[in-house]
């Protein structure tokens, strides 16, 4: 195999060709507008903290990126979505608010309860979430779609009754740290790259890769061969759970308050895109982690440029849309059925001539 | 094109990565004939089938089929089932989730003049279908409450039932005893009366001289010759297909038996599974080869399955290597030194998108555990080791399992149990659809584990293979255990069992 075709079978190049096409885009209106060529991805430091699109792309990707992480382990299970994870991020963040300022308080300067203490419960609410999701469709085999709508209207609704309909404000510096900075970088970024660190090593040193990628592709066989296929999907889904958690605080941080009816919004729909956008099956089976990563940050990447392109936060659904459109249709089978088809006939003809010559 | 011939294909040529499927095979099949196709696993012969009916799109080489100007190509077995060439594959190409009836009539339902699907007509012409071929199917029932091979019946059903000028049968019988067979036959008889040229591939050697007019044979890809069936007697067709004269099956079994030991590796008394197996007792000891045997559905899996926990028992006392043991998963009776290799390989066997690596070292990591992974360079040993022990074909150890042929992926199975070094090895169907050459070299397999001192349950179809095989035979029928055989079997001995009791 040629060096060049060896690269455009990956899995990944495609994910990566959109990622670049995005960011030709970026280059091509700085150029336009008389900036510098490379301006998109120039990195600065203000104030001590780091600037830049690439960076503001980064940041607002995370949860989305932190999603998909637990959204590729669900998927390949068990052939399904989880829906909720957007609601449960909601969720996960009312309950640590509402425990830090107190129950009944919508705007405090100092916590009720420890810092950590607030954070822990509101992951372990999303852990409860990824369980109850998990004995639905591992344990009653209800469709993962159906199982987790129930979350996915019942979450932010259980976040907006502890609020009490309010919007919970923590006022306090420390509690602004996971969506603010860290030394020069914003949190966010660094909490997402010890998710996924921690995601990648435990799937190089451990067989958890094999296990659902076994069962996802066909559960008999796995159970035979002496997997327990339910509760291989049982943990997919906790920690799927676990990771909506981490998102929901994060994201919560970010503003500092339980706006239980905004945060994680449709960020589900985002998380299952950046699943499919890396090349990853929605029918389950083989996956690759780092297609769902690069996924998530297209998706966010087309976000900022649209933005940074003028586009207003109404209109930029639309384009966002034809934009996807594109790259999946260019990921399809039958579009990468007939491309390989194209370039077999070429071959041929070539032999055909070289033969003809001869 | 001459006067009575149906088909012709000539040179055609197929490869895939790393393998050359097909290379210049000539293929020719006329009115009213039954040609059988046979080769080795790998030969190519599911691969020439799929080139005639549009799955795999083929790069050189021309069909040409009666009735239609100009080279024939299909795109997509639809197309080839309007140009009258039908297909059953080896395995159920169904779906199991719609009923008999709509699977009957899948992309040619009856309309309504609403262009909606005409229910009552499509119930009807299957209810009239069903009684043409005396299957006593009620056709708005799930296709996937009925037996395999009475779904494999099914199939063929549909296949008969759109006109067709060449009707494939690729495998047909492997999962259908020998009344079902004979059942087939008849019908296949007729067919040919009436003028429909049909091709069988099978491995199963009787069946061919049994039904066939004529033989072709494929070796690796290209075409080893044609012939009637009066010019190839048995020994020269294996011969053909194995390019080698065949070394005797009957004598695979060491000269004095067994040596089977004392100690007991299973003892089961009183184990049943609900409404499937009755209560049943079955001992099996060190280096001992027991077969099940029964008809079709008389619970020979299901007996093997209730031992392993593959169906839960739920009455009955198990004793492993003396030992009760509590059977919950399969794990769990892989963790008391046992595996079990199920009949069903494309549903219960293969995990087709991993490769044959991860395919091998499958069941011995599910012992071993999530956290304990086999490192990189173990697995490939271990991979390397039996691709090489058990000869699989495959371009190379990270192919997906599902590239393999039917006979290859079996061998990955066969692989992946002896990976994990078990003492008692269940082997349900192993030799099913698979060519006379892998099968001896199973069965030859069979008796080496016996005498490195495991116990083998072994389940086949095929009464001359367990008479080849195994020491002591268990004899079911409708989910009891009628009745033991031992020392001196013969086929009259074991059917007037399955009769009798």
């Amino acid at each position: 195999m040629t060096f060049v075709k060896k690269v455009t079978k990956n899995q990944l190049f495609l994910p990566l060709f959109s990622m670049v096409l995005v960011m030709l885009v970026n280059i091509i209106y700085d150029v336009a507008n008389g900036n510098a060529i490379f301006n998109f991805f120039t990195i600065s430091i203000n104030n001590g903290i780091l600037y830049g699109r690439l960076i503001d792309i980064l940041n607002r990707g995370s949860e989305a990126a932190i999603l998909a992480l637990g959204m590729t382990l669900v998927v390949s299970a068990s052939a399904g979505t989880d829906i909720s994870v957007g609601s449960v991020m909601s969720l996960a963040g009312g309950v640590c608010c509402v425990l830090l300022a107190g129950f009944g308080n919508v705007n405090v300067n100092e916590y009720a309860i420890p810092l950590w203490l607030g954070v822990l419960a509101g992951i372990l609410v999303a852990c409860l979430c990824g369980a109850f999701n998990g004995f639905l469709v591992a344990g009653l085999k209800i469709q993962p779609m159906v199982a987790t709508l129930i979350l996915f209207s019942a979450g932010r609704a259980i976040g907006l009754l502890l609020c009490n309909s309010n919007i919970v404000y923590v006022n306090v510096e420390s509690f602004k740290f996971f969506g603010g900075y860290c030394w020069i970088f914003p949190t966010p970024i660094l909490i997402t790259v010890l998710c996924i660190a921690v995601t990648a090593l435990v799937l190089k040193f451990t067989a958890l890769g094999t296990y659902v990628q076994a069962v996802g592709i066909n559960k008999e066989a796995a159970r035979i061969s002496g997997y327990k296929s339910a509760a291989i999907i049982f943990i997919c889904y906790v920690v799927c759970g676990l990771f909506a958690g981490i998102a929901g605080i994060t994201a919560t941080s970010r503003i500092y308050s339980a706006d239980t009816n905004n945060i994680g919004l449709n960020l589900e729909m985002d998380a299952i895109l950046a699943v499919a956008l890396g090349g990853n099956s929605l029918g389950g089976g083989k996956f690759r982690l780092s297609g769902s990563i690069i996924g998530a940050y297209t998706i966010q990447a087309i976000t900022t440029t649209l933005y940074a392109l003028g586009v207003s936060s109404a209109q930029a659904p639309v384009f966002k849309a034809v934009i996807v459109i594109l790259i999946v249709t260019i990921q399809s089978p039958a579009v990468k059925a007939y491309f390989a088809k194209r370039a077999a006939v070429k071959n041929a003809m070539m032999t055909a001539g070289r033969e003809a010559q001869a | 094109m001459e006067n009575n011939v149906v088909l012709t294909m000539r040179g055609i040529t197929m490869t895939f990565p790393g393998v050359k499927a097909l290379d210049h095979v000539d293929f020719t099949l006329r009115k009213g004939e039954i040609h059988a196709l046979m080769g080795e696993n790998g030969a190519g012969k599911s691969t020439l089938i799929k080139c005639l009916t549009g799955v795999n799109d083929f790069e050189a080489g021309e069909i040409r089929v009666e009735g239609i100007e100009g080279p024939v190509r299909n795109h997509s077995t639809l197309e080839a089932q309007k140009r009258g060439i039908s297909t059953v594959y080896q395995e159920v190409n169904l779906c199991p989730n719609l009923s008999v009836a709509e699977n009957l009539f899948i992309g040619r339902e009856p309309m309504s003049k609403l262009h909606t699907i005409n229910r009552k007509a499509m119930i009807t012409r299957a209810r009239q279908l069903m009684e043409q071929l005396h299957l006593p199917v009620d056709v708005t029932r799930d296709l996937e409450e009925y037996s395999l091979a009475m779904q494999q019946m099914i199939a063929i059903a549909r296949a008969v039932d759109m006109d067709c000028k060449v009707l494939i049968l690729d495998e047909p019988t492997s999962s259908l005893d020998d009344v079902e067979v004979e059942k087939l036959f008849t019908l296949m008889r007729s067919l040919r009366d009436k003028g429909v040229g049909i091709i069988f591939v099978t491995h199963f050697l009787e069946q061919v001289y049994a039904v066939c007019d004529r033989i072709t044979v494929l070796r690796n890809g290209t075409l080893v010759g044609e012939y009637p069936i009066a010019d190839l007697p048995r020994v020269k067709l294996i011969a053909a297909m194995m390019g080698k004269d065949f070394d005797d099956l009957a004598s695979i079994k060491p000269e004095g038996g067994l040596n089977v030991s004392k100690e007991e590796l299973i003892d089961a008394e009183g184990l049943s599974h609900a409404g499937k197996i009755k209560p049943f007792d079955l001992k099996l000891r060190r280096g001992e080869v027991i077969g099940l045997t029964g008809l079709l559905g008389s619970g020979r899996s299901e007996l093997a399955r209730a031992i392993y926990g593959a169906d839960r028992a739920q009455t009955g006392t198990l004793k492993v290597k003396g030992q009760e043991a509590k059977i919950r998963h399969p794990i769990d009776a892989m963790h008391l030194g046992m595996g079990m290799l199920p009949d069903d390989r494309k549903a219960e066997g293969i995990i087709g998108d991993l490769s044959v690596r991860e395919n091998i070292i499958l069941a011995m990591q599910a012992k071993r555990g999530i956290v304990d992974l086999i490192p990189m360079k173990e697995q490939e040993e271990i991979a390397d080791k039996f691709i090489d022990l058990l000869q699989i074909k495959c371009a190379s150890r990270e192919t997906p399992v599902k590239q393999l042929s039917g006979g290859n992926q079996q061998k990955v199975i066969i692989a992946r149990w002896l990976a994990t070094d078990p003492d008692f090895l269940i082997l349900d169907e192993p030799t099913r659809g698979i060519d006379i050459g892998t099968k001896t070299e199973i069965q030859k397999l069979v008796i080496q584990l016996a005498q490195e001192g495991k116990g083998v349950l072994f389940i086949s179809s095929e009464i001359e293979e367990m008479l080849r095989t195994c020491n002591r035979l268990a004899v079911l029928r409708d989910g009891a255990k009628v009745g033991e055989l031992s020392g001196d079997m013969t086929q009259e001995k074991v059917m007037k069992t399955i009769a009798e009791g």
